[in-house]
């Protein structure tokens, strides 16, 4: 199942041409860009792991590209994703998060009914490979 | 895909671009240097040329772009690398055009998997635009076995070698060290396209220079005082650790605190903006590069000045 997490995530994979200029807008509004990775694309999993530390003093997208291309060799089966962190007065937030990798295979998410007083229902979602 | 433009006008492309602009910055700028200023000329126009090559679609290879400044300290080799990385930004050869300049400590690590992320991080930041390595030679180091220089130099090295879209390498450093240097790692030298030397400065462009940094900082000095720095020059070079264009501004810096000493044990009533700009001869002879350096004198009398 198509995972949907994250800005363009219904659009088709983007291209590393897009990548750079996403990234690029990014760097001219000053933002900080991070790439992460995880393998759980849980909905409610929204910590994934870090690769590397967040670059903070780029000019080019070609560092943070460098940077991808040396986690899609470790990780190439993962999910990955740039996050872009504004970090001006009140807002101080990851303003950007967008997934640049997916597995070959996407797992598919399995709903779960479970009943409880009475009649009343709680669902869970886990992740069925 | 669009037809290819039959024709190009070279001069048209030399005002667009702005390298006009940036190539009179630097005679105007830089003193002297002749030979460098002449060589940088030719690799603009040469850049030029295949940038009009690319538009009539004769050629799409990135030419080499890297270089090597050799010369002793002070001599302008950091400055004209950051003319340098304006030029090739108009000429659109990087993407940014910033300088980011290293030495040897930047890129080697202290321990064993240190240097490579080292490294990594400072061509990160470097991308796009052009980086400055001074002291280049200190990367090399075959006498300690432990020293992880070689590291460093093998990632540079493929780095210029496939990046050289994304980025540009200047190395600089004393000319006999760089060539040792070269000869232990041939792998640099076929990878630069330019070696420029960059000659020390003759006196009287020495003097040249302490004019143009006093009329850029408001500063005019009398002619005995002008007569006394032409002789401080002369023998400030005979003395050990001298540094061209950096030695003259420790000089006037040091001129510019007598000055200022003067005037305060001397102030009576107001001082017009005449006073505080003229430097006298007194605030120059004081030197001690006239009564024979720093060794000739004792540590008391230092302190005296």
């Amino acid at each position: 199942m198509r995972n949907t997490q994250g800005t363009f995530s219904f659009l088709p994979d983007l291209t590393d041409d897009q990548i750079s200029a996403q990234i690029q807008y990014c760097l001219d509004k000053d933002w900080a860009v991070g790439v992460e990775y995880c393998y759980d694309p849980h909905p409610r999993n929204i910590y994934w792991d870090m690769w590397g530390n967040p670059m903070f003093d780029l000019k080019d997208p070609k560092g943070v590209m460098m940077e991808l291309a040396d986690c899609r060799k470790v990780h190439g089966d993962a999910y990955i994703r740039l996050n872009a962190f504004d970090n001006t007065r009140a807002v101080e937030s990851v303003t950007l998060s967008f997934i640049v990798n997916r597995p070959k295979v996407e797992p598919r998410i399995r709903m779960t009914r479970q009943e409880v007083d009475g009649r009343s229902i709680r669902y869970t979602h886990e992740i069925a490979r | 895909m669009d037809a290819l433009p039959k024709t190009v006008d070279l001069r048209g492309e030399f005002e667009s671009s702005g390298v006009r602009e940036v190539l009179e910055e630097l005679d105007h700028d830089m003193i002297g240097l002749a030979p460098v200023k002449s060589r940088i000329r030719e690799a603009a126009a040469q850049l030029l040329v295949e940038k009009a090559r690319k538009t009539l679609g004769l050629t799409h290879l990135t030419p080499t772009l890297h270089m090597s400044f050799t010369g002793n300290p002070g001599t302008g080799k950091t400055t004209v690398a950051l003319k340098m990385a304006g030029l090739l930004k108009r000429l659109g050869y990087v993407r940014k055009g910033h300088l980011v300049s290293v030495t040897r400590d930047d890129l080697v690590g202290q321990y064993i998997g240190h240097t490579a992320p080292k490294t990594k991080e400072v061509l990160k930041r470097a991308m796009g635009g052009v980086l400055f390595i001074d002291e280049a030679y200190y990367l090399y180091r075959p006498d300690n076995e432990r020293d992880y220089g070689q590291e460093a130099i093998e990632i540079l090295l493929q780095i210029m070698e496939n990046n050289r879209d994304d980025l540009v390498v200047i190395l600089a450093g004393y000319a006999d060290r760089m060539d040792t240097f070269f000869n232990a790692n041939p792998g640099f030298r076929s990878r630069i396209a330019h070696h420029i030397d960059f000659p020390d400065y003759t006196d009287a462009e020495l003097l040249a220079i302490t004019e143009h940094m006093m009329a850029e900082q408001n500063y005019r000095a009398t002619d005995d005082a002008r007569t006394a720095f032409g002789e401080y020059i002369g023998l400030r070079r005979a003395q050990p650790h001298f540094a061209n264009a950096r030695s003259i501004r420790n000089a006037f810096d040091r001129a510019r605190l007598r000055q200022a000493n003067r005037l305060f044990a001397a102030a009576e009533g107001p001082l017009d903006a005449e006073a505080l700009s003229t430097l006298v001869e007194a605030d120059v002879r004081a030197s001690r590069v006239f009564s024979g350096g720093l060794d000739s004198r004792t540590a008391e009398m230092e302190g005296k000045k």
